[in-house]
């Protein structure tokens, strides 16, 4: 079974590779991406100081500080200290002040803004003769919009080279007989799509490793998880987007209505899985529908190792979810499959 | 057992059509058997049928007395009418990867020199002349050693000399022993490499036997042509002639009859042409009868 798996496997490696254009294709397009997203979003996006002010829902009435009379400033009200403190170290807080009992504030070292923004808060404690708070510092990068975009980015390269990779070519090799002639050998339809679901993963994940490795070249980007664990997260993120690649082609026999239905599925997915925008704040029909797709998941998983270094542990449940859907449907892929 | 593969009152359906409407025949081993038909006749349904591809909706193919089974595609090879190969993948990376897909596989070298495909070992597959192609197909069909060989068409498409060469290829295939089941357009190549044929038109089989015994049993032994106008005008025409296409058409059992009718008709022989009866009369009759029946 394998020799005749690992037979097709290769045929089908050897005409991804050959064909140039759909080599470059899969390459080029998401570096172009990120080189773009980059290039809009170099400047900072903001020039007014963010300053979060720690604080449980009870008692935000109470809050007070000299500093807080300060104009053109942006105080925002948090309650997770851990929360406020990891926007510290990615520069999206420029300073956090806990005003309760215990007066601290935090500040990032590395950060331009926060240093004013500390100087800012200092001046308004001298002027009222106030005690200063306690100083607390952190360190971190900034997160810039092409570090939470890129995982996004090779997500969604990762879909199209997926979905047409492997729906299809499919339905063109049914079209064209190549299906009926691999019917009349020994193979399988299960050996076959094997063939097809791994070859594609082979080709996903290695076009992944070096977009993501000639981004990181470029931009120097936030990772701060396991290298292994996205590898898991996009493997079975890759897994699942095959095998919805394969149900759209279990029986398609046109081209052109292959390519209607992929873009069907495909282009929600681009807006509503939080690729180029957080999800957060849009309508609840728009959240139900993006918790459905496979994409969200994919993303908020590598999101989370990349940005908040999540272990394997904490992103088990999209993996679970990814993997165990990609296996669902290749069953059921497996079953609708027809040869001609 | 005789028969390697039989086919047991064969019936195949599709939305308004009796495609194929109970056809049965068998195959002896190591022959060349001819399954031939107009356009739409069923063949490529049958032989669809007989590949274990599509199941009938009713009868059965049986391979060696048992029904087809999963095991019957490692003995069986096919060269389809039209086949695509995956692209980009060189005439001897096609060979290997259709040898890997079976347990047992033909000596590959033997089968490149067979099939005449030295010169085009590395080239792609879709850089192929029509005699090339066909040649890689057939080598395809031949790669797990079958012992039972389907062929549609092969020639279709294909120049005299290559459809000749072609011939002589199926010959070389036949003289290993094989078994062999052909479709085809072209009663010359019916008639030089089927042993036994059957006829099938709107579903069914209308003629069965070799090709030779089906000739003498439903045509005259010689046909002479001559024009229309070479008739003596107030003469009838005799019982045994039909006028085609401008031309008289007279048949008879032995040539020396047929002669002396013409010289004591008076009619001008000067272009005349005296022909033997072959497939292509043959199937024009039958099929041309069947039709308008």
């Amino acid at each position: 079974m394998w020799r005749r798996i690992l037979s097709i496997l290769v045929a089908r490696n050897r005409e991804f590779y050959r064909d140039r254009a759909g080599l470059g294709w899969n390459i080029i397009m998401p570096v172009v991406f990120v080189f773009g997203f980059a290039l809009i979003f170099s400047g900072e996006p903001q020039d007014m100081f963010k300053v979060g002010i720690l604080s449980s829902q009870q008692d935000r009435e109470q809050a007070q500080s000299p500093f807080m009379d300060t104009k053109h400033i942006d105080f925002i009200m948090v309650d997770d200290e851990a929360d406020a403190i990891a926007k510290i170290e990615r520069h999206q807080l420029d300073l956090l002040m806990d005003t309760g009992t215990s007066s601290r504030y935090w500040i990032n070292e590395h950060s331009q803004k926060g240093y004013l923004a500390e100087r800012l808060m200092q001046a308004a404690y001298v002027e009222s003769s106030q005690p200063l708070p306690q100083r607390q510092t952190v360190t971190g990068r900034a997160l810039r919009y092409v570090d939470w975009v890129l995982p996004g980015i090779l997500a969604m390269n990762m879909m199209f080279s997926c979905f047409w990779g492997v729906g299809w070519v499919i339905v063109r090799y049914r079209k064209n007989g190549v299906l009926r002639r691999l019917q009349a050998t020994p193979l399988s339809a299960f050996e076959f799509l094997t063939a097809q679901v791994l070859s594609r993963l082979a080709v996903v994940l290695v076009a992944t490793i070096v977009v993501y490795a000639g981004a990181d070249f470029f931009l120097d980007f936030i990772m701060r998880g396991s290298y292994l664990t996205l590898f898991i997260v996009y493997s079975a993120g890759a897994m699942c987007l095959i095998s919805m690649g394969l149900i759209i082609a279990a029986r398609l026999r046109t081209e052109e209505l292959a390519d209607g239905l992929l873009n069907i599925f495909s282009w929600p997915m681009l807006l509503l899985s939080g690729v180029w925008f957080s999800m957060e704040g849009t309508s609840a029909a728009a959240q139900f529908l993006s918790r459905l797709m496979p994409l969200t998941h994919l993303v908020d998983a590598a999101r989370a190792v990349m940005i908040d270094g999540a272990g394997l542990l904490q992103v088990m449940p999209q993996i679970m979810m990814l993997g165990g859907t990609g296996l669902l449907l290749l069953l059921i892929a497996a079953r609708l499959f027809r040869w001609d | 057992m005789t028969h390697l593969l039989e086919a047991v009152d064969l019936v195949k359906t599709f939305p308004g059509v009796r495609a194929v409407d109970g056809v049965s025949f068998d195959v002896a081993r190591g022959q060349c058997f001819g399954l031939l038909g107009p356009n739409g006749a069923g063949k490529t349904t049958t032989m669809e049928m007989l590949e274990g591809i599509s199941r009938p909706i009713s009868g059965q193919v049986l391979y060696q007395g048992r029904a087809l089974d999963r095991e019957y595609r490692e003995d069986i090879g096919i060269q389809f009418q039209s086949t695509a190969l995956q692209d980009f993948q060189t005439v001897q990376e096609s060979l290997v990867m259709f040898t890997r897909l079976y347990r047992e596989s033909a000596d590959i070298d033997e089968l490149i020199e067979l099939c005449n495909l030295d010169d085009i070992l590395h080239r792609d597959t879709r850089k192929l002349s029509g005699g090339q192609r066909q040649r890689l197909l057939l080598a395809i069909a031949l790669v797990n050693d079958p012992k039972l060989v389907f062929l549609d068409e092969p020639t279709t498409g294909l120049d005299p000399q290559a459809r000749r060469n072609f011939w002589g290829l199926i010959e070389t295939v036949l003289q290993r022993g094989k078994t062999v089941i052909l479709t085809t357009h072209y009663m010359e190549e019916a008639q030089r490499l089927c042993d036994d044929i059957v006829i099938v038109d709107q579903g069914r089989i209308i003629a069965r036997g070799s090709p030779g015994a089906l000739v003498k049993q439903h045509l005259p032994a010689v046909i002479a042509r001559l024009p229309a106008q070479a008739w003596p005008v107030d003469a009838p025409l005799p019982e045994n002639s039909e006028l085609r296409n401008g031309f008289i058409e007279m048949f008879a059992d032995e040539e020396h009859r047929l002669l002396e009718q013409l010289e004591s008709s008076g009619a001008n022989l000067g272009d005349l042409k005296i022909e033997s009866p072959n497939l292509e009369d043959l199937f024009l009759k039958l099929t041309g009868h069947a039709l308008r029946s």
